[in-house]
Order: C-alpha cells, then structure tokens, then sequence
C-alpha cells in the first residue's frame, strides 16, 4: 500500500496513502460540517428560550469576545505559514509557526474559559436555560474541538522533531492543517450567528 | 470523591424479581462460560486473538460483523416474538405493560442499528475491495476499530436489560418521554450511550468506504463500469457521513440533559421536546436509506447473476441512487406531521417524500428488464430477490398512502405504520442480507449453504412474514395503535393478532431453518466447489474461495462492466504467469482496535451509571489509545513471491475437477 | 498544489489581512451602525460566507491535488445538507401550530 510514490508532489501528497489519508480528512470534515450545523439548528431553534435566565445582551462581552477572534484568526494564518514553511522544507520555520499556532489556539481557550466563568458567575449556566444550554454545548464543541487540536498537533510536533520531516510527519501536519483551518471556520459562524446576532436582537 | 464510590447503589446494578430475565440472566451466564470454557478447553483463546479479535483483514472483519448481526437478529427476534406473544390474545398477562415498553424499544433498536447496519456493513466489508479488486479497505485498522466501536455498543446495549434497566421509551426514545423527568431511572442512558459509541463506528465505516472505493479501484474501473452494489455501498457511505453526525449531536444532547440537566428537550426552561423528534428523523430518515440502498445493490448484482443478462439501465440505476441520496435528506418531517408544523410544511414534505418513490419506482423496472428474456435460475439468492420485489411494492405504495400529510393523521402511529415500515424493511433488507448470504457465502467459507434448506427456509420466511405483517394493515386501519401491549375482546381485534401471532411463529421457524442450514452446510457441504459457482459477472468471483488474505495475486485489470464475465468470455486476464507475481504489501494485525472497545465499553458503562469521576478518570484509556496510534509507524508487512506462488498453483490447480453446482 | 519557491507567503498575508477586515466589518455593521435587524444579518451572514470561502481556498487549497473534485462535491453536498438542517429545522419547528 505504500506503493505509488510520486515525488514530484508536496511531501505530504507523495504516498498513495498519504492521499488516500487527506481525502478521508477531507470526507470528515464534511462530517464535522454536519455535525456543527446540527448545533447551529439547535441553537437557532432555542436561542430566545431564556425562560426568565439571562440574555444575550446581559452576557456576552464583546471586546473580549473581538480577542478571541482575532487570536483565532491570526492562529489560522500562522499555521498557514507553517504549512508554507513545510513546502519549502524548512523544518525549523514549521516547528517554529506551528508552536506559534498552538500558543495562539492555547491563548483563545484561556479567554473563552475566563468567558465561561464569568457567565457562571453572572449566573448564567448551562442549566438555567434552554438558550443557554446551546449556547455552552455550542461553543463547548469547538473548545473541544480547539482544545483536541492542541493536544494532537503536540503529538505531530513530537515527530516531526523526531523523524524530520518524511512523506508520514509532512501528512500529519498537513492534516492538522486543515483541521485547524476548519475550527476558525467554525468560529466566523459562531462569531456571526452567535455573538453579533445576540448584540444586535 | 467518595460521594460517588459510594454513591454506587450496588442492589440496583443487578435486575432482579422477574422470572423471564432471570432465566436470560442464567442463560447469558452458562452461555458465556461455555464459550470460555469451550475455547480453554479446544485451546483456542490464541487463535482466536491472533486470527480475528487483531485482525484488520476486511474480509474477516465482515464475518465478523455478520456472526454478531446473526445472534442480535436471534435477540431482536426473540423480542419480536415475545411482543406477538403477548398480543396474541385479548388481556394476555405474559408481559406487563412496562416489560412490554422495554421489548419493542429493544427490538427496535437492535433490528435497526445492531442486526440490519452490522449484517449490511459486513457484506460490504467482505465484497466491495474484491468487486473493485483492492486488496483491503483504505484505512484497514480504522475499519477493525469500527467493528469493535460497534461491537462495544451493541453488547453495551445488550446488556441494558439484566444490568440496571432497559431502555422503555421506544426506538425513537421521544422527548419528554425519553427525559429524566419521566423516565428516571439509568435504562435511557444505554440508549443514549450505546448507540453513540456505536454510531462512531459507523461514521467511520462511512467515510472508510468512500476512500476506498474512489481511490483503490482497479486500473481501467471507471466509476460507470463499478458494479452496482459498489456504487450503492459509495452512495450510502455519502449519506452515512451526511447523517450520523446528527446522531451524534442528538444524542450527546439528550445525554447532556439526562446526566447534566440541561434543558434542550425537556418541557421546563424553554427546551423543545420536537426538536428531539426532528434532529431524530434528520438521522432517522437517512438512515432507512442507509440499509436499504446496499440491499438494492445486491438484489441487482444477483438479479443480474441469475438472469444471466447485463443489468437493465445501469445509468439510469446510478441516477435514481444519487436522486435517492439528496432526496433522503429532505423527507425527515413526515415522520411527525401531526405535531401540526402548518399546512406549508407538510405539503413541502409530502411532496418531497412522494419524489422519493419515483427513483425508486425507475430501479424496480430495471430489475424487471433485467429479468425480462433472461435464462433464470431459481437459486435460493435469486428467490429472495424475486420474493422482494412484490413485497416490496406493498411497503412502497402504503408509503405513499402515509406520506400524504392529510391522510397520515389516521395511520399515524397505528399498526397500519408499523406494517408498513416492516413490508419495507423486511423485503428491502432482511431479504436482502439473506440474499447476499447466499450468493456471497462460498465466496467468504468456500463451501455453499445448502439450497434444499435454503428454500424452506425461504417459503417459511416469506409465508411467515407476510401472514405476520399483512394483518396488521388492517388492524391499524382499524384503529389499532402500535406499542400498546394489551386490547380489549370488544374491540375485534383479536382474530387478526391471533392470525399475525401464527404468522410470527412460522417466521421464527425460517429462521430456525436458516440456523440449521449453517450448521449443516459447515458439517456436510461439498468442499470441492468452484470458486465462480454461480457463473458470476463481477470481480470478486475472480479470485479464489474462501479468499486469500491478499485477495488478488496479480490486480485485475477492468475493461467493461461485468469485468470477470467480460474476462471469462474473452479468455483475458484469468491465468497468472509466474513473472508477473510481485511482493504484495500488507496491513499489519493491531491489537489496539479491540482495546479501544474495550475502553470506550469501561467509559460507556460507568456513563450510564452516571458514576462521572470513574468515567472522567477512565477516559484515560481512550485517550492512551489514541496518542498510542500517534506514534505508531508500523507500516505492515511484505508476502514473499515463494508464499504467493504456492497459494496460487493451489487453488487454480483445482479448478479443473472441481464440481460446478449452478452453470 | 506546489512544492513552495516563493521566499514570501503572499496568498497567506493576503487572505489574512482579508479576514480580519471582513470581520471588523462585520463587527461594525453589527454594533455600530443603526441598521434593522434584517438587514444586518444579511450583510453578515453574507461576509460570514465570504470568509469561509476565503478560508477553504485560500488556506486549505481545497481544490488542489488529483482529488480536487472530490473535495468540492463533498463540501458542496455537505454544505447544502447543514443549510437542510439549520433552514429546516427552523422552518419546522418555528411554523404554524408548532410556534406555540
């Protein structure tokens, strides 16, 4: 299976099942399409419910939500950059943008916690409401999502330090890539649909 | 910390106090220390480990989804039973109501998700790499872990009803029903815990199978010259990643607001009950598409195998699939009409559940053409497929009596609905699965199940169904609801449900036919069969039986559709010159995928008891698991020329004196 | 799908610098400017979409490699399933009889 070698191809496309791994992330991704719409339907079907709870307005903090954004998006680009880095075959710069990458992704967790906590304390938990529960179980799926993201690509960083880069740590990479460049996907719908919606209500 | 060790109500873990599942509780215990004990004693545990429980062979993965399919068939069929049992007689006493609850809910699930799903993916398992002649699946351990992901909710689930308490609240398990509020106790948690692991599986299946089926497809098989059980199974990988997802949330949802109280579906706090039932059928409409169309496949590979023709409108076969595949995901809403969305919505979804009938009306013309002028041969497999399209048509046309949202205000959940679904399941996948048994069977053993047994086992099963099943049409038109366990004498309906209790029995004794039939062809059936018995037209049937693990010693090369029949009558292709044998690269064994079962079964089940701190901490495992296969580099294995070439001159050596049974 | 000769990644600045105006902007439209509630959303949905896009060419280059097809009908039906679910299930469940 490891037949099929091109080598006039990015490192990460070389083997066939190299290919055969990013087109299956590719389907997945669709997979993950479906599954964060669900939760957009959800939470479109229940986001006036606050049964006296909460509202939008009352909770959401939209200087530090802009943080997060920027922080998510400046996360994709730098792995952008690192994916550049790799196809140049610059080991160094792609450790060193990939590191920026997860600092940045760890840097968006911390506030979107910081969030979480404040919203407790404003007493506005995932319990109090119908609104509410979407909500958390909305933002919650990406930070997870985020959080699986970091562990994951710390793993890849791990061998891409300790094989170089070959045709198996470029793919991986690659994968995460993508993956990373979908959770900032994510969150432009959640930062549309979510925070501006709720502001402008 | 201890709050929750101790929080452990040990005297409830155990369910006690009622004769019938104390008797399965016996039963699962001497079952389970026979198969211990019988393979001590046989000394097979290393076998048995080294040879399937590691295996990442597709072809043993797919036996072994369809063993597990078979026995889940047995449960969910015993609970069928049990159900016809207790409505057999006005006022029967054999179930209580609440027993009765826990029955169809069981029986459902498992016929749906644990008997049709496995049975259905396992044949897809052991044909579509040798129909698009790959010597195994794109991600092979992903495809172990998907069976051990399934296998771990499905024994999960079985479990429910001696372990803590089975799930009561239907196969649907509607909100508020299926909430804390209501249904207190663990039994709904299985439900929501089980089919979540077991759902993983699927969704990895899905998206396994259209790599593989895009990308290792034979040289010269274009995606117009795949056959067509191959382009059913692509089609429904589609529709799998499209909707399991859904499932998955649904689930988590309902998960989250039985263990953590959130308010999605309950009726306080603002949370909608029929959002459950619409993310549900968002799923669970795709998801009768899901099993049904590989069952389409295989009536079309074996209509066209024993009409001895081409199958009828390919293209227009593939057209109808993919219309299928975007329809399915638009007809969800006719599953609640009455939950009275408007007269907007429900037109919107009757018109658009009745376009679904006219693919599917265009590939029942294709499979009578291709019969039309056809040189038929009245194979066991070729008799289930001529028995499903009359019994189909009934389940088809009372479809489209239900999709009128209008007129399903008096069918809904009446028997006349569960009639229906059962003449559309059954023909569509029962008979199918059994079909494909059938025909496939020597291609997995190499040995044919036995076609004196088969057909009574046919006759039985179809009279049975259909004496089972037509009653209830009209005792549902005449009022009666589904998932009542008891009726009164002065409501008439006792002569019907009597009539469809016999018909029950007579089904049970084709299926006990079927049993028999296994263990009589694995004691006495000739071993000296050709490896293409049926004179077939697709590439499995082009390597030997039961296949190598390396499937193709040289990879076939396609030049029409038919691609085997083309190459027998051309004479092209079939004989293997000694210098065109290469090494053959393989997948290694990993034992990882039965572990991760393993772990997700430890984390499932402390879940269900909601003891959170166990499952926070044995979530451990999963994740061990998962940075295991991050650092995994094993990157198989090569079969030397020498292996190759004995396993080779072996079989086709044989070819000669071999006896043909069907040409 | 190139192996990278270029010494500067100027599709990634570029992409980038388009994001976060596209997202200040529709911050802006959203908070600042007195716009009904209609309107709005359409404007930011719309810029929403725009990025996405901008993500999945720009960033993930979903259309290079022998497989590019593939990737588009895939998010393309994957795409139209999840407009499905959020335009349906809204539809569904905020209609008629089922409002109350």
């Amino acid at each position: 299976m490891s037949a099929n070698v091109n080598t006039s191809l990015p490192l990460e496309y070389q083997t066939e099942q190299s290919r055969m791994n990013i087109l299956g992330f590719w389907i997945f991704l669709g997979a993950e399409i479906v599954l964060f719409a669900t939760l957009f339907s959800v939470y479109g079907v229940l986001y006036k419910n606050y049964a006296g709870g909460p509202t939008h307005q009352d909770i959401f903090m939209m200087k530090e939500v802009m943080i997060q954004t920027v922080l998510l998006l400046t996360s994709s680009f730098t792995m952008g950059v690192a994916i550049w880095e790799m196809r140049r075959n610059n080991k160094k710069g792609l450790i060193g943008w990939f590191i920026l990458t997860l600092l940045l992704g760890a840097g968006f967790l911390f506030m979107e916690i910081n969030e979480f906590i404040h919203y407790i304390h404003e007493g506005a938990t995932m319990q109090t409401s119908a609104f509410l529960s979407s909500l958390f179980v909305l933002l919650g799926t990406h930070g997870a999502h985020v959080t699986f993201g970091i562990f994951w690509a710390t793993m890849v960083i791990i061998q891409i330090a300790k094989r170089g880069l070959t045709p198996v740590t470029a793919r991986k990479t690659f994968i995460i890539g993508l993956y990373w460049h979908f959770l900032d996907v994510v969150w432009i719908f959640i930062f549309t649909f979510v925070y501006l919606k709720g502001m402008v209500l | 910390m201890e709050v929750t060790i101790v929080g452990i109500k040990w005297d409830e873990i155990l369910i006690t106090g009622d004769p019938i599942i104390l008797g399965s509780q016996i039963a699962i215990l001497l079952t389970s220390l026979g198969i211990i004990g019988g393979l001590t004693y046989l000394k097979k545990w290393k076998w048995l480990w080294r040879e399937w429980i590691t295996t990442v062979d597709h072809k043993r993965i797919g036996i072994m989804y369809i063993v597990a399919a078979v026995l889940m068939f047995f449960r969910g069929g015993m609970d069928g039973l049990m159900m016809k049992a207790q409505t057999a007689r006005p006022e029967m006493s054999i179930l209580d109501s609440q027993h009765y609850n826990e029955v169809f809910t069981a029986h459902g699930v498992i016929m749906i998700l644990f008997m049709a799903m496995p049975f259905l993916i396992g044949l897809m398992n052991v044909v579509i790499p040798l129909q698009i002649g790959a010597r195994d699946v794109a991600f092979p351990q992903l495809n172990a872990l998907s069976f051990w992901l399934f296998f771990s909710g499905a024994m999960l689930f079985n479990i429910a009803f001696v372990v803590g308490g089975a799930p009561d609240a239907g196969w649907t398990s509607y909100f508020p029903l299926a909430g804390k509020e209501f249904s207190p106790g663990i039994g709904n948690n299985y439900y929501a815990i089980s089919l979540q692991i077991a759902g993983l599986g699927t969704l990895m299946t899905g998206i396994n199978f259209i790599v593989t089926i895009l990308k290792m497809r034979t040289k010269g098989m274009t995606l117009m010259r795949m056959p067509m059980f191959t382009w059913t199974t692509l089609i429904t990988s589609v529709i799998i990643v499209a909707a399991f997802p859904i499932f998955t949330v649904a689930l988590a949802l309902m998960t989250f607001d039985r263990l953590y109280g959130t308010h999605f579906f309950t009726v306080a706090a603002g949370g909608s009950d029929m959002l459950w039932a619409n993310l549900f059928w968002l799923w669970g409409h795709p998801e009768v598409y899901i099993v049904i169309l590989p069952a389409f496949g295989m009536f079309s590979e074996i209509i066209s195998t024993f009409s001895r023709k081409q199958l009828y409108g390919y293209k227009s076969m593939v057209v109808s699939i993919v219309a299928i595949a975007v329809l399915s995901m638009l007809v969800w809403v006719h599953h609640f009409y009455t939950m009275g969305s408007g007269a907007l919505v429900n037109s919107f979804f009757s018109i658009t559940t009745m376009m679904i009938a006219v693919p599917t009306g265009v590939k029942m013309f294709n499979w009578l053409f291709t019969m039309r002028k056809g040189r038929i041969k009245m194979t066991t497999a070729m008799l289930w497929s001529l028995a499903f399209v009359p019994n189909f048509v009934i389940g088809g046309v009372t479809g489209v009596m239900l999709a009128m949202g209008a007129a399903d205000y008096q069918y809904h959940n009446t028997l006349f609905l569960v009639a229906h679904f059962h003449y559309v399941l059954i023909p569509g996948v029962v008979f199918a699965v059994f079909a494909g048994l059938y025909y496939w069977w020597p291609k997995m053993f190499g040995f044919m199940l036995n076609e004196k047994l088969g057909k009574w086992h046919f006759w039985l099963f179809v009279i049975g169904f259909n004496v089972t099943f037509m009653p209830m049409f009209f005792l549902g038109l005449n009022g009666a609801v589904r998932r009542a366990y008891t009726y009164s004498a002065e409501s008439g309906f006792a002569p019907l449900f009597m009539l469809s209790a016999v018909g029950s029995v007579i089904l049970a004794a084709g299926f006990a036919v079927f049993c028999y039939n296994i263990y009589w062809s694995i004691r006495y059936a000739d071993r000296n069969i050709s490896s293409d018995p049926w004179d077939a037209r697709t590439l499995e049937w082009a390597t030997s039986s039961p296949v190598q693990h390396y499937n193709f010693a040289k990879l076939p090369e396609v030049k029409s559709l038919d691609a085997f029949w083309y190459m027998k009558k051309n004479n092209e292709g079939i004989t293997l010159k000694d210098e065109e044998i290469e090494e053959i690269h393989m997948p290694s064994n990993s034992g990882l995928p039965f572990l991760m079962c393993v772990a997700f079964g430890i984390v499932g089940f402390f879940l269900i008891f909601e003891w959170h701190l166990l499952a926070a901490v044995s979530t451990v495992l999963i994740i061990a698991g998962l940075i295991y296969r991050s650092f995994d580099y094993n990157d198989g294995y090569h079969i030397h020329k020498d292996e190759i070439r004995k396993t080779e001159s072996t079989w086709k050596k044989m070819e000669g004196k071999v006896n043909n049974h069907v040409s | 799908m190139e192996k990278s000769t270029e010494r500067f990644p100027l599709t990634h600045v570029f992409g980038f610098v388009l994001s976060l105006v596209l997202t200040f902007v529709a911050a802006w439209v959203a908070l600042e400017m007195n716009l009904s509630f209609t309107i709005v959303m359409w404007i930011i949905g719309t810029l929403a979409v725009i990025q996405a896009g901008l993500q999945l060419f720009m960033f993930m280059h979903m259309t290079e490699g022998e497989d590019g097809k593939v990737n588009i009908i895939n998010i393309a039906f994957m795409v139209f399933c999840a407009v499905v679910i959020v335009v349906g299930s809204i539809w569904v469940l905020t209609s008629g009889h089922a409002a109350h």
